[in-house]
């Protein structure tokens, strides 16, 4: 008697854990809601949701499945709270596939915790470490966003063609500094330039002018700064400005964002940066789109719409919402051959898949997934004039 | 001679005039620990969100009076709001005194509840800063910027190296100069401050004597909170604003209290500046400065840097452990620990 009530309770759990298949499915948005990253994550979530309601209020998905968003706090740099959000969203909330984590390290825990020991589809809009491109996955994990090896490449062409050939490097000191900063210092060697340091700073502090003394000390005819620009990245250009140790900075994309410009003001004109970004119309059309939905199009927010569409994609190519059926769809909806897919017109995706035929899915951010099924990366350099961000060119 | 100069103009610049403001910054918090250690023998954990308090007031006020077009250019606007912001905070702090810690108090708690007691105090109030201002940046900083710019400088001197010193950083000198003076007289000249001193020496002879306790305790908080007020607007003014930057900086304000001797003011003053200093001269990278001293053929290959800037909180603490081995009472304390 006891053996089969607690069959019964096991059976009950188990019923509960598994997705609502015919009528409704969730997708969780995981990301850093709160943390170092907070004023990032609201556009990234509208991206997401943008995606879901697009998708859900077509009624083409799987004979009329609606789609709801489900909401997860992945923060940035807590690794057990990012298993936690995870764990809620798949066991407790039931979702199909997780747009998210945000940052890297959050990412990898949730991943190796959370999604990849209860099989599900975690796709990633904004995690870049190279890291991710070789951790164990089962097929599971997916990125929109393109890994930093690529955005240490540009770095070192922008370097060369200005002629600098000196630069002083810090970054936050985690999973995601590191990884830019070890694919920015070896890209630049390569391409015959110097590294005169190679030194971390923590988040979070009040000041920062130690670690702008050794940088200093180091020398170079700038200071590349890959950390946050609302945390010790900002500290570190402020105090740097304020000592004279360097004028001009390069940004890679966790430090370009009109919160800095607004912070430190004119002196920071002059400077450079690189964040993710296409001329390709889709960024336009989505622009529009996530405008018309009452939000704006920040940083990873168009990855984040294409995350969640090729998650819907699949599902629709594979006839099902289980992770496991349609995480080998999501290579072949995102990839030629097949019609191509601008945001806003995933109805008419759905119809093509439905009726058997192929889609190439290009979206938001002219997804290419390659190798480990990640973002093969469009970049968007920038440069600071008269306290503006303004567009340089499309790489 | 003119490596010599060089050499030493690139020192003030990264190592010596930002020790000098942070050790201030510690010497003015440190000072407020101390005080409140020496008259009611706990450690308040809560000095950092109290600090962090008054800023926030400061910031208020700054803002009321910025928006009314009030001005002390050069100076910044926010050494206008300190008054408001010491008043308001003093009553904060009188306040939390009479509802929590005077119940502990007439029970004559242990000073173990008592720490734990200013940390139950702490939350709250950290609570309470960031559901009125939020945990995001805030920049309130007006007036001019820098008393000489590193560019300015080497116009003037006509040296390789610059010199910056920011009107933050002299601000911030000269008001934990002032302070430390004005609390040297109170204590030493007046009738309060012998008082207190008294009480802190031996509490119940000192209450045999006719010494008004309640008064004691009182006077404690409100120079506690005053210093506490002063010491969290002049780090917000140099560097930003931050919520979450005074629960770290909380850290090295104790180191620099044990290390000086708790309830001992000079104590207090000479901890700021030797945690300061230690943390700033030990991770600081001394290549452009031997670079300005010795021949090319000398030079170090690396950086010449003791420690990295990482182990920066490390270098207050292993001062503290040290502190605590060889001389458990601190420096300055005349009692046995």
């Amino acid at each position: 008697m006891k053996t089969s009530m607690m069959a019964l309770i096991g059976a009950a759990a188990l019923a509960a854990a598994t997705p609502a298949l015919a009528d409704d499915a969730k997708i969780g948005v995981l990301l850093g809601f709160t943390g170092p990253l907070e004023s990032l994550a609201p556009d990234i979530a509208s991206g997401a949701e943008l995606a879901i309601s697009e998708v859900s209020e077509s009624g083409k998905l799987l004979d009329g499945t609606t789609v709801t968003a489900v909401r997860g706090d992945s923060t940035c740099i807590d690794a057990g709270a990012a298993t936690a959000a995870a764990e809620r969203l798949i066991t407790s909330d039931g979702v199909a596939g997780i747009v998210g984590a945000m940052c890297s390290g959050a990412t990898t825990a949730a991943l190796q915790n959370a999604a990849l020991p209860n099989g599900v589809v975690m796709i990633s809009p904004s995690a870049t470490s190279p890291a991710l491109s070789t951790v164990e996955d089962n097929g599971l994990f997916f990125r929109t966003a393109p890994s930093d090896a690529r955005q240490g490449e540009i770095i070192a062409d922008m370097l060369t063609e200005r002629g600098i050939k000196e630069v002083a490097l810090t970054y936050t000191n985690n999973d995601y500094g590191k990884g830019l900063a070890d694919a920015i210092a070896g890209a630049v060697e390569k391409a015959g330039g110097t590294i005169t340091i190679n030194a971390p700073h923590e988040d979070g502090k009040g000041d920062y002018s130690a670690e702008v003394a050794a940088l200093a000390a180091a020398g170079g005819e700038m200071l590349v700064v890959a950390g946050y620009l609302d945390q010790g990245g900002k500290g570190i250009i402020q105090a740097s400005l304020d000592s004279g140790a360097f004028d001009t900075f390069l940004l890679p994309d966790g430090m370009v964002g009109e919160a800095l410009v607004d912070a430190i003001g004119p002196d920071l004109d002059g400077s450079f940066g690189v964040m993710p970004g296409t001329d390709s119309n889709g960024a336009e059309i989505f622009a529009k789109l996530i405008e018309a939905a009452g939000s704006k199009p920040g940083v990873y927010a168009p990855e984040a719409y294409d995350a969640a569409a090729l998650i819907m994609l699949a599902m629709q190519a594979a006839g099902s919402t289980d992770p496991a059926e349609y995480k080998t769809k999501i290579m072949d909806v995102a990839n030629a051959p097949g019609e191509e897919i601008m945001p806003g017109d995933l109805a008419k995706a759905l119809e093509i898949l439905a009726g058997g035929g192929d889609v190439d899915y290009v979206g938001a951010s002219s997804v290419e997934l390659i190798g480990p099924g990640e973002s093969a990366g469009n970049f968007r350099e920038i440069e600071i004039k008269d306290g503006k961000i303004e567009t340089v060119q499309y790489r | 001679m003119d490596g010599l100069l060089n050499a030493l103009v690139v020192l003030a610049n990264f190592a010596l005039v930002p020790g000098i403001a942070y050790g201030s910054q510690l010497a003015l918090g440190a000072l407020g620990v101390t005080l409140v250690f020496g008259v009611l023998r706990f450690s308040n954990f809560a000095h950092g969100e109290t600090m962090s308090f008054g800023a926030m007031i400061a910031i208020f006020v700054t803002w009321i009076l910025q928006a009314n077009g009030v001005s002390i250019d050069p100076l910044p606007t926010a050494l206008l709001a300190l008054p408001v912001a010491i008043l308001v905070t003093v009553g904060v702090v009188l306040l939390t005194d009479r509802f929590v810690y005077r119940f502990y108090r007439h029970k004559r708690s242990d000073q173990v509840i008592f720490i734990i007691v200013s940390i139950g105090v702490m939350f709250v109030m950290a609570g309470l800063i960031r559901f009125l201002i939020g945990p995001n940046d805030q920049i309130f900083t007006d007036g001019e910027r820098f008393l000489i710019s590193a560019r300015d400088f080497r116009d003037l001197t006509g040296l390789r190296e610059g010199l910056a010193i920011k009107t933050t950083q002299v601000i911030t000198v000269v008001a934990a100069v002032v302070c430390c003076v004005l609390l040297f007289l109170f204590l030493t000249r007046t009738r309060t401050g012998k008082s207190m001193r008294a009480y802190a020496d031996n509490e119940d002879l000192a209450t045999l004597s006719g010494i008004d306790a309640g008064r004691v305790v009182l006077i404690a908080w409100t120079l506690s909170a005053t210093l506490a007020v002063i010491a969290g607007t002049l780090y917000g003014l140099d560097k930003s604003y931050k919520p979450f930057v005074f629960q770290e900086i909380l850290l090295p304000i104790f180191a620099a209290a044990i290390v000086g001797g708790l309830g001992s003011p000079v104590g207090a003053i000479v901890g700021g500046y030797l945690i300061a200093f230690a943390e700033v001269l030990l991770t600081y990278a001394y290549k452009r400065f031997l670079g300005h001293m010795l021949p090319d053929a000398w030079m170090p290959d690396g950086l010449a840097q003791l420690l990295g800037t990482e182990y920066k909180f490390a270098v207050a603490f292993v001062i503290l452990v040290i502190t605590l081995l060889i001389r458990p009472a601190g420096i300055f304390n005349r009692r046995s620990g």
